[in-house]
């Protein structure tokens, strides 16, 4: 019962942390309520058929299938979150007060609500595929009793409750400041998961060499323990980084910063010409 | 002025397409590889079988992992970066292109009592 739910618990909070975020950092655009719930149903759907086409998704290309499909949504997430960033250090601003009523800031404010559920709707797939298969396999199995049921069930609900409250912490922060917060913080998220479809890709063989590992910390943080997990949630800790996911993690920050500052000077500049 | 900053964005997508295609072109190959080894691993509600998981080193191999038991599980080795789901009765496999010499932790995340060892040695046939 006990590992029931602790396995619920932690595979919704890794996806939940994100969910929060996300919803943080879209405070203030119309109808993202909207796009973050089409994210979780089609995660949620797309899961599903992950976890039922299991076999066959393993099998395809030679058995690098899965790590293919895991690279390329990490991917989609990972340009998701860097066209938001890059669109939030133009617009940021404006919605956090000053020009609420822009018209054009909501419009586009729309096509990045629709980016953020692509990404909500990526963190379901990777993650949920993995609780729904361990659902289904308790719910099939039936004599596995009614106490582990409850215990995953409850697991679940314990899960998305943090994450609740995670992101009513998030809301709390004044308005000037929560979307510096949501941006500093999406692009850990975003090194983070680039770094791991570094690692799918390796996995499949697509890309060789620079699997050195750069340091050990597993005696300090093991990356399965809860300190770990969080981390890796978060921020894609990992205790044992290769030369690899270093270079792409760094490299991705470099980038997303480049952008958001290439940006917002531009938007300045137009602003001061207008 | 406005194709002469088209041009090094289409020059760009040109660049990548290669990367983009690098996939394609790479599965036939690997489709190939039929006769590298099979290692079987068992997996059965809480236990991993044999214990000691011996594979070759520096050579492509493929650990087929079936789930015996009753619950699912989730083989995963944190120093390896692999990790598999299985639901209970089924069977997957992971390929490894190549592996160091030495001995790997693994476990069943969806047991965390069960675990067991990976060890890659150089190949006998040498």
């Amino acid at each position: 019962m006990i590992g029931a739910f602790v396995i619920a618990f932690r595979e919704v909070i890794e996806a939940g942390l994100i969910i929060s975020i996300v919803l943080a950092a879209t405070r203030g655009i119309p109808g993202r309520g909207r796009w973050v719930a089409l994210g979780i149903v089609g995660g949620l759907a797309g899961a599903a058929l992950v976890a039922l086409f299991a076999e066959k998704i393993s099998d395809a290309f030679e058995g690098a299938g899965q790590d293919l499909l895991n690279a390329a949504v990490l991917i989609v997430a990972v340009l998701m979150l860097v066209w938001h960033n890059t669109w939030m250090a133009a617009h940021g601003r404006e919605l956090a007060g000053e020009l609420r009523a822009a018209g054009e800031a909501v419009r586009s404010g729309q096509r990045t609500a629709a980016a953020l559920a692509l990404v909500v709707g990526a963190a379901i797939l990777r993650e949920g595929a993995e609780l729904v298969l361990f659902l289904y396999g308790l719910v099939a199995s039936g004599a596995s009793g009614a106490d582990l049921q409850a215990g995953a069930l409850a697991g679940v609900g314990a899960g998305a409750l943090l994450s609740g409250i995670s992101y009513f912490g998030l809301a709390a922060i004044p308005s000037r400041y929560v979307f510096s917060v949501t941006s500093a913080l999406i692009i850990f998220l975003a090194a983070g998961l680039a770094a791991q479809a570094a690692q799918f890709l390796s996995n499949a063989g697509i890309v060789t060499g620079l699997d050195q590992i750069l340091w050990n910390s597993s005696g300090l943080i093991p990356e399965n323990g809860w300190p770990g997990r969080v981390l890796h949630a978060l921020v894609g800790y990992t205790d044992r980084p290769t030369a690899l996911q270093g270079i792409v993690y760094v490299g991705t920050i470099l980038v997303m910063v480049g952008l958001m500052q290439v940006t917002a000077s531009s938007k300045r500049r137009a602003l001061r010409t207008a | 002025m406005q194709a002469a900053t088209g041009l090094p964005a289409r020059w760009a997508l040109l660049a990548l397409a290669p990367l983009l295609l690098a996939p394609l072109l790479l599965a036939p190959r690997a489709a190939r590889a039929d006769d590298m080894p099979v290692i079987k691993v068992e997996m059965k509600d809480g236990v991993i079988l044999p214990a000691i998981i011996e594979v070759p080193a520096k050579t492509r191999f493929k650990l087929e992992i079936s789930n015996t038991g009753t619950s699912p599980v989730e083989f995963e080795s944190l120093e390896l970066k692999r990790e598999k789901a299985l639901a209970a009765g089924s069977t997957s496999s992971i390929i490894f292109r190549t592996l160091d010499p030495g001995s790997y932790d693994v476990f069943d995340d969806f047991h965390p009592e069960a675990k067991a060892t990976l060890v890659a040695k150089d190949s006998v046939a040498k």
